[in-house]
């Protein structure tokens, strides 16, 4: 099992969440968050003062995957979040030990 | 050319206006004079006393057609007036300030609704409308005495005095509210609450007085040594709270971390809402003040809102040029800048003019709140220093200029009022009030501030300031996201 972590462009949430939707991926938890990487933030302008922004809005998508899945769900985001530009987020995948469903008490690769 | 074109434009209104003099009063006096002529034909000695009853009757009824007009309109122009302040003025400041204070800022316009109306009934009125002394009113009419439903033919002769009362006390309200923009997130509510009480009665008060009351010191139309213009409140609403909310920044200090902190205005969103019912309110407040139904109020309703319109474009403008774009704070803004320098001069200037005047204080108000603002480094949070202030001065001078008898006859029949009617020194005399106003202003706020710090305090300590007034002085929040 892996855990996928993507940061995403707002813009593009919808259509990465359909496109998952399509090749089968039912679970996810999706956060809003504010971060930067290399992206510089904007400036705005209240009544002469200049405020410079630079914790810019994100979404955040988590999801636990059974190892088979893993590529396949990688591609899609990767296809379906670029829009080329700096600022089109990450995806982070790292090992899970541990699947629990609390209903039923169902584990490993079972639970998900 | 142009100024050929100016002065064309300016000759044509009093031309127009004599025309219309002309045509008026002919028209309204041909109906008594026909009706009057075949009576005085056929004179046996019954029918002139039937008639002249008849007559009398007439007189009598025309006339309470007129009051009922006349107080139609002043009972929904007292309204208007306080629509400005909750909700107009409280969602304004309440958008312009950080969500932590939000409430403390709308707490302290709404405090004010209250605690002027009740210090009115008591002596408010009285102080600024009773009596004819030169600088203040006098207990004549203390507890609302003698204020009912007969006119007060001093102010307003054709509205029972209890409404010109109560009109008035609108405006007692949102001075006082003006000035929080400059002590915004960081006065203490208690010293808030009583310094604003005392300002109302130390410098709120003399001044209306001296520019509105009888005998006052710079009354226009009633016996004043300096006859300062003032519509509708350009040196008693705006100059006086303007000046004052300097003086309170000043005193106050910056909000901790100002400059170098973001402080951006939480809801821009609440700011639109209170400026356009700001826009809406100020017609009650401009062409109420003609404390009657008629064309004087419509002239003043039309300057109103061409100063505002203009002003938005002359703010917008001069941000699109400095920053490339044009701010939908800064249109706003702009707007009530233009609202703030019409008003004294509202009831005396056609159209044109008041496009001029609106254009002139949104530019002038862009550069106080952006540029002079920063040069000085004082903290007038929300800028009420930079727009009343500023506007307001401006407001008042350039109502020496623009003023035309056309529009109001204030001097009497046929005599000039401003400078392009030829009489420039009423620019003088507007100087005269202005001076004085601001020096009022000035001293009055610093003697009282100084005061209130012994009392109460003034400032709430640093660590409240963090973590914001609405918990620290109110005990709640105005945005409780888990509930």
């Amino acid at each position: 099992m892996m855990k996928l972590e993507a940061i995403i462009q707002p813009s593009r949430f919808e259509s990465v969440k359909d496109a998952l939707r399509e090749i089968g991926i039912e679970g996810m938890t999706v956060t809003e968050v504010r971060g930067h990487g290399r992206q510089k933030g904007h400036t705005e302008v209240y009544r002469g003062r200049e405020y410079t922004v630079d914790l810019l809005p994100k979404i955040k998508l988590e999801m636990v995957l059974p190892d088979a899945l893993v590529n396949r769900v990688v591609d899609t985001i990767l296809k379906t979040a670029k829009t080329g530009k700096i600022g089109d987020g990450k995806i982070f995948l790292s090992r899970v030990e541990e699947a629990i469903r609390i209903r039923n008490e169902e584990r490993g690769e079972n639970a998900l | 050319m142009k100024c050929a074109g100016w002065k064309c434009s300016f000759s044509l209104v009093p031309v127009l206006g004599t025309i219309l003099l002309a045509v008026v009063p002919l028209s309204a006096q041909q109906t008594p004079a026909a009706s009057a002529t075949p009576s005085a034909t056929a004179a046996t000695p019954e029918i002139p006393k039937a008639v002249n009853e008849k007559l009398a009757q007439l007189d009598k009824d025309v006339k309470a057609a007129q009051s009922s007009a006349d107080n139609a309109w002043m009972l929904v122009s007292a309204a208007l007036v306080l629509m400005m302040t909750g909700p107009g003025l409280a969602l304004f400041y309440g958008g312009l300030v950080r969500r932590k204070n939000t409430l403390a800022i709308m707490m302290q316009s709404f405090a004010l609704m209250a605690l002027i109306t009740v210090m009115w009934a008591l002596v408010g009125y009285s102080l600024c409308f009773g009596g004819d002394g030169q600088f203040i009113g006098s207990f004549e009419h203390a507890f609302l005495r003698g204020v009912g439903a007969d006119p007060n033919p001093d102010y307003a002769g054709t509205i029972p005095q209890m409404t010109f009362m109560v009109y008035q006390l609108m405006f007692a309200i949102i001075t006082p509210a003006l000035i929080t923009g400059a002590t915004a997130e960081r006065m203490k509510f208690s010293g808030t609450v009583l310094f604003l009480t005392l300002w109302f009665l130390v410098v709120y008060a003399p001044l209306a007085h001296m520019v509105w009351g009888k005998g006052g010191l710079l009354n226009a139309s009633l016996g004043g040594k300096f006859p300062t213009l003032d519509f509708a409140g350009g040196t008693v609403v705006h100059i006086s709270s303007g000046v004052s909310a300097l003086v309170c920044a000043l005193y106050l200090g910056k909000r901790s971390g100002y400059p170098k902190q973001p402080m951006p205005p939480h809801s821009l969103v609440l700011s639109f809402i209170g400026a356009c019912l700001l826009w809406v309110g100020w017609f009650g407040f401009n062409a109420g003040s003609a404390l009657a139904a008629s064309s004087l109020a419509t002239s003043a309703f039309v300057a109103t809102h061409f100063a505002a319109a203009a002003a938005a474009l002359g703010w917008s403008a001069a941000e699109w040029f400095k920053n490339g774009r044009a701010s939908a704070l800064g249109a706003i803004s702009g707007a009530v800048a233009g609202l703030v320098a019409i008003t004294p001069a509202a009831g005396f200037v056609g159209p044109m003019p008041a496009l001029a005047i609106g254009l002139i204080a949104g530019v002038v108000c862009y550069w106080m709140v952006t540029k002079v603002k920063a040069i000085f480094g004082y903290d007038d949070a929300l800028d009420a220093f930079g727009v009343h202030g500023a506007g307001g001065t401006i407001g008042a001078l350039l109502t020496g200029v623009f003023a035309q008898q056309v529009i109001n006859p204030i001097f009497g029949a046929g005599k000039a009022v401003g400078g392009l009617d030829g009489h420039w020194g009423q620019v003088g005399n507007q100087l005269v009030g202005v001076s004085i106003a601001w020096v009022f202003a000035l001293v009055g706020t610093l003697v009282l501030l100084k005061i209130v710090d012994l009392l109460t305090g003034v400032r709430v300590p640093e660590e409240y300031e963090i973590e914001g007034l609405d918990i620290t002085q109110h005990g709640e929040e105005a945005y409780n996201l888990e509930s």
